[in-house]
């Protein structure tokens, strides 16, 4: 307490909200901020950084397979993302997508190989009801009980990931065992009036990605249900007051985010990206990823839309530029890594700013010494 | 009775590195932080641990530099949480996914470097072997008292740990902070500091746990992929455990013991003619069991009137002004 009088108080406030102008140029100079980083770090590999980004960027795109393949990565990571976003959005930790996007690959397939006869559109949409409804109602399970007794969501979400993960496992070794793979543990190959429709050379997903985009814009800004999803989000007495009923509301949500979770892993198995079969590396991570790219997308479909291509395009360009540079694919995941954590601490930057105040220090160490 | 005491033996070997995540993941809990990235913190310890163990040949250094790369990653986490507020669970996906993407980076470079084995010293001192005399207690001596040295580790590591939050003053404190952070602040304990040390020591711990992983299950040799969900589930084991190190012994146990039967349930029915249904269970239900049993104490403890036994403030940030 000696140096009183050089003490200088710093402390956070929260700052009134910077205008999307100015939000969205500073996201955008904190991923150029991340490449950074991981272009020092790529740099201390002894690669050029610029040579790198080259790489990836330019081998992501440079033939029509790697277009493809870059699309298949895209594809279920975006519906994946605006999904676990719809939960986000109710501050709903929806950490459960990955069992969401499995079950839905699981209610899909049943759906298929039940009606195996169907003509492919009514089988198709039979696949999607079925993938919505079963995946929709696996989410909201949880919802249930985070209303009835408040379990903690993040939790609870996570045990369903590995629950579902082995139903397959279960399946597979099961009921749903290919007898003509000859002992080899797989389910069977959907047939082929179960796949997704080819269009522009790949799978039609990517027609599925624009109208969820649209449709979810729209729900997010113009519909009651997404005012209320907001409302309860910043404050659940806020929407009792209001006359809200939170409990339906919450489980109406989490029933929707799931929904298209497993909506994605539907078109994931029946899309062309996995041989059309189910598998237990149906999901391997998406529904994790999905979590941070929504999060680094601000929960917004326009810039879910922009990350997910971020990450495909270095997922997929730090495969190429391995046979050219002699670096581990993982390099990808360094790179996502750094990225979110920077994004994250500009979070920081965008919603609080330091104060450094002189006197209000010492006003408010007297008062204490005071009383 | 072979069979009981081999099975007993190899649930021990196989909980483990779960004991380390899971007292790891308790100790950062306490604190209010919900860290969701004990599977990369696992992978940044168990490449520090191998690397160091590879180089140089000597254990100790090997735990301490596993312990040094779990720190760094719960470095990053505290710095975001703690300092910068991130949101909590985001963050410690990002760190999943930055640990995993490490490990495997860094791991394929030592691969390429020419095969990465441990040395015979190194194996030969990480060997299993009965402790003198204690070991030679028929049954109870092969199932307690002959594992590798990392074991005991784990459950001194557990055993303080629970003396540390049940005795002492700073113990006192962290819980204090991971149940009201407001109130411990108004109390003139550091939350800020509080939350950054055992988040700290938290993740050492987790990265012991990874080293664990690469040199005991790779029998000495890397693998990129070795951890392989055990961080996950060695969450799942911190509610089962319901935030106590000491109950997370004997989970490790029960989790370990499930990891484990798949394998032996043949052995099982083998040998017990009333135990023959076992053969007949899918390997898939045992690995789903934790799971299930976890989902269902998570459940059923909220269910219960004082809540559920996860310290109160757990996945929430601190925010001074906004108390």
């Amino acid at each position: 307490m000696n140096n009183k009088n050089k003490k200088i108080s710093i402390h956070i406030a929260k700052r009134p909200p910077l205008p999307a102008k100015t939000v969205t140029l500073l996201y955008i100079f904190a991923i150029f901020l991340a490449l950074c980083f991981g272009g020092i770090f790529i740099l201390c590999l002894g690669v050029n950084p610029f040579k790198f980004f080259a790489k990836v960027f330019t081998g992501s795109l440079q033939s029509k397979l790697a277009r493809v393949a870059l699309m298949r990565i895209i594809m279920p990571l975006f519906i994946t993302s605006i999904g676990v976003s719809v939960a986000f959005k109710m501050k709903f930790w929806n950490t459960g997508a990955e069992g969401q996007f499995i079950m839905g690959a699981v209610f899909a397939c049943w759906a298929a190989f039940t009606f195996e006869n169907l003509p492919q559109p009514i089988m198709l949409l039979l696949m999607a009801v079925s993938a919505i409804i079963g995946g929709g109602l696996f989410g909201m399970v949880t919802a249930f009980f985070k209303c009835k007794f408040g379990t903690n969501e993040t939790l609870l979400t996570l045990m369903f990931n590995y629950i579902a993960l082995y139903i397959v496992q279960l399946l597979r070794d099961g009921i749903w065992r290919d007898p003509a793979a000859g002992g080899f543990p797989k389910i069977a190959q959907l047939p082929e009036n179960a796949w997704v429709y080819q269009l522009g050379g790949i799978d039609m997903t990517w027609v599925i990605c624009i109208i969820l985009y649209i449709i979810a814009n729209i729900y997010f800004s113009k519909t009651k249900q997404g005012y209320e999803i907001s409302v309860v989000g910043d404050s659940q007495n806020t929407a009792r007051y209001a006359g809200m009923d939170v409990n339906k509301i919450v489980m109406r949500t989490m029933f929707i985010s799931s929904a298209i979770c497993a909506l994605a892993g539907m078109f994931q198995v029946a899309g062309d990206g996995t041989s059309h079969t189910l598998t237990t590396g149906i999901a391997s991570g998406i529904g994790f990823t999905a979590i941070t790219v929504a999060w680094l997308g601000k929960l917004n479909p326009t810039g879910i839309m922009a990350v997910s291509v971020l990450f495909g395009i270095l997922e997929k360009g730090c495969g190429v530029a391995k046979s050219t540079f002699n670096l581990s694919p993982a390099v990808a995941d360094i790179l996502q890594g750094i990225i979110l954590f920077v994004i994250l601490g500009f979070d920081f930057v965008i919603t609080y700013k330091i104060v450094f105040d002189k006197k209000n220090a010492n006003a408010e160490e007297k008062k204490g010494e005071n009383a | 009775m072979n069979t009981i005491v081999n099975f007993m033996f190899a649930a021990i070997k196989a909980g483990t590195p779960l004991l380390f995540g899971t007292t790891g993941e308790i100790v950062t809990q306490k604190s209010g932080n919900m860290n969701l990235g004990v599977e990369g913190l696992m992978y940044m310890g168990a490449f520090g641990g191998f690397f160091i163990a590879y180089k140089t040949d000597n254990l100790f250094l090997a735990m301490i530099s596993a312990a040094l790369f779990g720190m760094l990653g719960a470095l990053i986490y505290s710095f975001l949480v703690i300092t910068l507020k991130a949101n909590q669970n985001v963050t410690g996906l990002a760190l999943t996914t930055f640990g995993t993407g490490f490990a495997s980076f860094f791991g394929e470079m030592l691969i390429e470097g020419g095969s990465p084995k441990l040395s015979q010293k190194m194996t030969e001192l990480l060997s299993e072997k009965p402790i003198p005399v204690l070991g030679e207690i028929p049954f109870i001596g092969k199932i307690l008292f002959s594992h590798n040295i990392l074991v005991y580790l784990a459950i001194v590591i557990a055993l303080i740990v629970w003396a540390y939050m049940r005795f002492t003053r700073p113990g006192m404190k962290l819980k204090a902070v991971g149940e009201n952070p407001a109130a411990a602040d108004a109390m003139g304990i550091n939350v800020d500091i509080t939350k950054y040390v055992h988040t700290l020591i938290g993740g050492a711990i987790c990265g012991m746990g990874g080293a664990y992983i690469s040199l005991i299950n790779g029998n000495g040799i890397w693998n990129n992929g070795c951890v392989n969900g055990q961080g996950w589930i060695s969450v799942a084991l911190v509610i089962f455990a319901s935030w106590s190190s000491a109950k997370a012994i004997f989970g490790s146990l029960i989790f370990g013991a499930f990891t484990v039967f798949q394998v032996r349930a043949n052995d099982f029915a083998s040998e017990f003619a009333f135990l023959s249904f076992l053969s007949k269970i899918p390997n898939a239900i045992y690995v789903m069991l934790p799971f299930v049993i976890t989902a269902g104490v998570l459940i059923v403890s909220s269910m219960r009137s004082g809540g559920s036994d996860q310290p109160a403030s757990c996945g929430t940030n601190y925010y001074r002004e906004e108390r």
